[in-house]
Order: C-alpha cells, then sequence, then structure tokens
C-alpha cells in the first residue's frame, strides 16, 4: 500500500488529490505504467513525463528510483515557488 | 531563523524590526519582498498550491545549504499561498551576514532556489478562466550558478 498525490494541473487531470494504490511495482517508473493503465485520464496525465517531476517521502526523485520501503509518492509539474 | 508557509498577509516592517542587529557578528541585512504582478493587465488573482510537509522540509533544506555556505547569523524565509491579489505581497526572504557580498548572494541563492525547488504551484485567474503558470527554463538554468 503507498499513498500517491498529484499536485496542480496533474490533480486536475486525474481528477483526485490523492489515493492509496495498492502495487507491487518496483520502482517509479512501473508504478506509472500501472497507473496509465487503469484508465484515459490517468494516460493523459502521465503522457510525457519531461513536464512531470515526483517526490518520494517528501524528497524529489528519479522515475528510475526503487520504491521499496517508499510510503508516499507525490506527481507534479515543474515548481513554480517564489 | 524563521520559516513560515501561510495564507495570511506578512507585515515587513514587523518581520525585519530588530532582525539581524544587536549582534556583534552581523555587518549586513537584505531582504527581498516578491509580489503579484499583472504582466497581461488581465488578471484577477493568482492562486499558489503547495505541498504540505514537502513545502517545510524543502525550504528548511534550502535555508540551511545558504547558513554553511554564507555562514548567514540570521534567515527569514515566509512564502503565502492560497488566493492572492495583484499587488499583494507572495513572499519574502532576509539574510543576515557579516558580509555584504554574502548577505546579497545568499538572499539570491534562496531566491533561485525557492523559485524551482520549493513545491509551489502558481494558478492565474483571469476573465477568460484559469490556467496554472509554465515553469521557465531561465528558473532552471539560474540554479546552475550555485
Amino acid at each position: 500500500m503507498i499513498d500517491v498525490l498529484y499536485f496542480a494541473w496533474v490533480r486536475e487531470r486525474i481528477g483526485l488529490p490523492r489515493e492509496t494504490v495498492e502495487t507491487q511495482a518496483a520502482t517509479v517508473a512501473d508504478l506509472i505504467e500501472e497507473l496509465k493503465a487503469r484508465e484515459p485520464r490517468y494516460e493523459a496525465a502521465f503522457a510525457d513525463l519531461s513536464a512531470l517531476r515526483v517526490a518520494l517521502d517528501q524528497d524529489l526523485a528519479e522515475f528510475d528510483a526503487p520504491l521499496a520501503g517508499v510510503r508516499e509518492v507525490a506527481f507534479f509539474p515543474p515548481m513554480t515557488g517564489g | 531563523m524563521k520559516i513560515s508557509v501561510q495564507t495570511e498577509p506578512f507585515d515587513l516592517g514587523t518581520e525585519m524590526a530588530g532582525f539581524g542587529t544587536g549582534r556583534e557578528d552581523v555587518g549586513a541585512v537584505v531582504s527581498f519582498t516578491g509580489i503579484v504582478r499583472d504582466d497581461t493587465g488581465a488578471m484577477d488573482a493568482l492562486e499558489l498550491e503547495h505541498y504540505p510537509g514537502m513545502t517545510e522540509r524543502a525550504i528548511a533544506k534550502i535555508v540551511g545549504e545558504a547558513i554553511e555556505r554564507w555562514k548567514l547569523a540570521d534567515v527569514i524565509v515566509i512564502h503565502r499561498h492560497g488566493r492572492l491579489g495583484v499587488g499583494e505581497q507572495i513572499m519574502m526572504v532576509a539574510t543576515a551576514a557579516r558580509h555584504r557580498v554574502a548577505a546579497f548572494e545568499a538572499a539570491e541563492f534562496l531566491m533561485d532556489y525557492l523559485k524551482s525547488r520549493a513545491p509551489f504551484w502558481k494558478k492565474e485567474h483571469g476573465p477568460e478562466g484559469t490556467s496554472w503558470v509554465a515553469a521557465k527554463d531561465e528558473d532552471e538554468d539560474a540554479l546552475k550558478r550555485w
């Protein structure tokens, strides 16, 4: 079980801010493939990974990062703070 | 040191009162305030979304790096979220250091990193609807100078 969070247009495209996902995915990329296979709205949100960033347990990570031991995965567009 | 992520406005005068003063190791204080600007003349408001938890963590990490690198005596970072009107304050940073160059550089470093590494997302509200502000390549490039 892993908590998956979505922010900004990723949240809007998928239609929810967070969900708990039952997964055996080994990496972030594997999790994305599982989500994309679910429904077209996930497919649309994850169509261009270069437009997305991922954080694992609230630290920025890469898409090939392993998910072992991770409790919270967040997907969002590049940040626009300041 | 003060880090605050908040919806309510802040008062620059109150925040800066006494900041970096009354001690022997501070010779320079710099502050920067970001204001909601309207480049198109058609913006009603700016909405800032953030990632509670990660935001505070990311800012603390950036502040820690700045303190270490420029030997800062004190730092303030206040960043607002929620719906902000044109002309309202979005955020501020302040740095206190022994010398001027360190205080200025650290403030610029904080700003550059807050822009691209703190999990905030801006959405513009206008008469035609809303649109997410896209991250700029030059903001990412700005990190390379550090």
